[in-house]
């Protein structure tokens, strides 16, 4: 599963954390040196979380694809959770709620696991969405019935069946590009969240407008065009490592970036309306797991499908 | 048993039940009013579910973990075998009889006598599961006495969210949601307050840290 390219993507991306965690040093040192102030502190402590990140991704990489696909799942319980909490239901969906976690969940990454294209894609849109309701219906309770089902349905397309088509990628069959379908995966990751990240760093550095005042105050113009244009940049120069020519992989990176964009737009909306400004806390600075996968849940099934139709024999 | 593969066997369970709450609820402990630290503490929460003094014992950092006692019901846990191992083992509970007919202690005698050999209490002051609409059952007098026996000791209020939706009454297998404890500002008995003063301020104090939601 360890190609050269993968391994230069990693010594890429350790650099970069190795040169970010001395600058937020430097910036600790100088300007917050006993923690007081908590722009700098979240910073270093989203450095320290990405360095977790990475090496969790880089050692399941390193299982192969038992590894990437178990990752996913975990990654995908988590943010159920998350997205869960969040929703409306009651004691009638005790059973629908625990089937979406313990069959559900599992069903969708082993379809996944055992590379059945037909179950996986259609699982969770078709057989989950049209027997959840009725499990909740059986139990009686009609209060808020469409409200309940409709979000449960919701978290489960987000948290289990988008997120699925990133270890998804590891089964496409692309002539010439035999067993490094991993850097795929490296590449959707890296081009989304670099976007992320730089469209952070631009807007703090010149962000003026606010694209949707009224969903994210962090978001602005300068932000996002600064950021994915930045990202396409160097994932178009990243373009060696990939099925893709340079032009097909520009294309590509601006379509996953704007799509991981949107997706941090839509779940803002979410968060917004239900009165939080993070899904979870268990990734110290980023907040949940949801906070930090948003853009990549909303990239990857385009990513999937666009590189399936184009580029997959399968 | 050996005493010592009793002791073993108490802790590997400790572990588990602790690494399978937080599995399943991954619970987040605000400290909103205090901050943890090894002192002399009774801490008393909202009870809807079983597993509240399980999920307050693992959000509790460890050292605090090893010096803090449930307070829970002899009737409940010395009802099976199973129960009467983790009840008295693994959790260390202080087991009360909640029957006064039935009883040969006194349960504030016996939580005092916990506080006074240095260990810290968990304490449902409802006194029973609470599953009804209201947000907290009108509180039992055990708090009241345990604060006027022991004036000095801290009475945090602990708020636990969401665990009555993780396994409503009457379910057995719980759903993974997040669930949030609260650990309020200490409480102290005033010297001329009365019974119910007190228990009414006190079960303010735990409402307040319910939150809007």
């Amino acid at each position: 599963m360890t190609s050269p390219h993968l391994l230069w993507l990693l010594a890429g991306v350790g650099t970069i954390l190795v040169a970010a965690s001395v600058i937020g040093e430097i910036l600790r040192a100088r300007l917050s040196p006993a923690g007081e102030n908590p722009v700098i502190e979240n910073l270093n402590a989203r450095i320290n979380a990405w360095w977790v990140m990475v090496i969790c991704l880089a050692l399941a990489f390193i299982a192969g694809k038992p590894g990437v696909v178990l990752l996913f799942a975990l990654c995908s319980f988590a943010a159920l959770r998350e997205f869960l909490t969040l929703t409306t239901h009651n004691r009638a969906d005790h059973w629908s709620l625990l089937a979406c976690f313990f069959l559900i969940l599992p069903l969708q990454y082993w379809f996944l696991a055992t590379d059945w294209y037909g179950m996986y894609s259609i699982f969770i849109p078709v057989y989950a969405f049209l027997l959840l309701p009725v499990t909740s219906a059986l139990r009686g309770s009609t209060k808020d019935f469409l409200v309940r089902v409709s979000e449960t349905q919701w978290a489960l397309m987000i948290c289990v069946y988008c997120a699925s088509h990133v270890p998804a990628l590891l089964y496409l069959q692309i002539p010439g590009f035999d067993g490094r379908n991993v850097i795929l995966i490296a590449y959707l990751i890296f081009v989304v969240q670099l976007s992320d990240v730089l469209q952070y760093v631009w807007g703090k550095l010149i962000g003026r407008t606010r694209v949707a005042p009224n969903l994210s105050p962090s978001k602005t113009w300068e932000g996002l065009v600064g950021g994915t244009l930045s990202a396409t940049a160097i994932g178009t120069a990243l373009y060696w490592m990939t099925p893709f020519t340079p032009l097909q992989a520009a294309g590509m990176c601006l379509l996953i970036t704007l799509m991981g964009f949107l997706g941090g737009l839509v779940m803002s909306a979410i968060k917004r309306d239900r009165g939080i400004k993070d899904w979870g806390h268990l990734i110290a600075g980023h907040g949940g797991f949801l906070d930090r996968l948003d853009s990549v849940i909303f990239a990857a099934p385009i990513f999937f499908h666009i590189t399936r139709w184009v580029w997959s024999t399968t | 048993m050996i005493p010592v593969v009793k002791a073993f066997a108490a802790r590997v369970t400790g572990m588990a039940i602790s690494t399978f709450a937080r599995f399943m609820t991954a619970p987040r402990a605000v400290w909103q009013g205090i901050e943890p630290a090894p002192r002399l503490r009774v801490y008393f929460a909202n009870h809807s579910s079983n597993g509240d003094f399980v999920l307050l014992w693992t959000a509790l950092p460890t050292p605090l973990r090893r010096q803090t006692r449930p307070v829970a019901a002899l009737d409940y846990w010395l009802s099976s075998p199973l129960r009467a191992f983790i009840g008295r083992e693994v959790f260390n509970a202080v087991l009360i009889d909640r029957r006064p007919e039935a009883r040969t202690e006194d349960p504030v005698a016996q939580m005092v006598a916990a506080l006074d050999q240095g260990s810290s209490l968990i304490l449902f002051p409802e006194g029973q599961r609470n599953s009804s609409d209201a947000p907290l059952l009108p509180f039992k007098s055990g708090l009241y006495h345990l604060a006027k026996a022991r004036p000095s000791v801290d009475l945090v209020p602990v708020w636990i969210a969401n665990l009555n939706r993780v396994m409503p009454k009457g379910e057995v297998i719980p759903v993974p949601l997040i669930c949030t404890l609260t650990f309020g500002a200490p409480l102290h008995v005033e010297p001329d307050e009365t019974k119910e003063a007190f228990l009414a301020r006190a079960s303010e104090a735990l409402l307040a840290l319910k939150g809007p939601a």
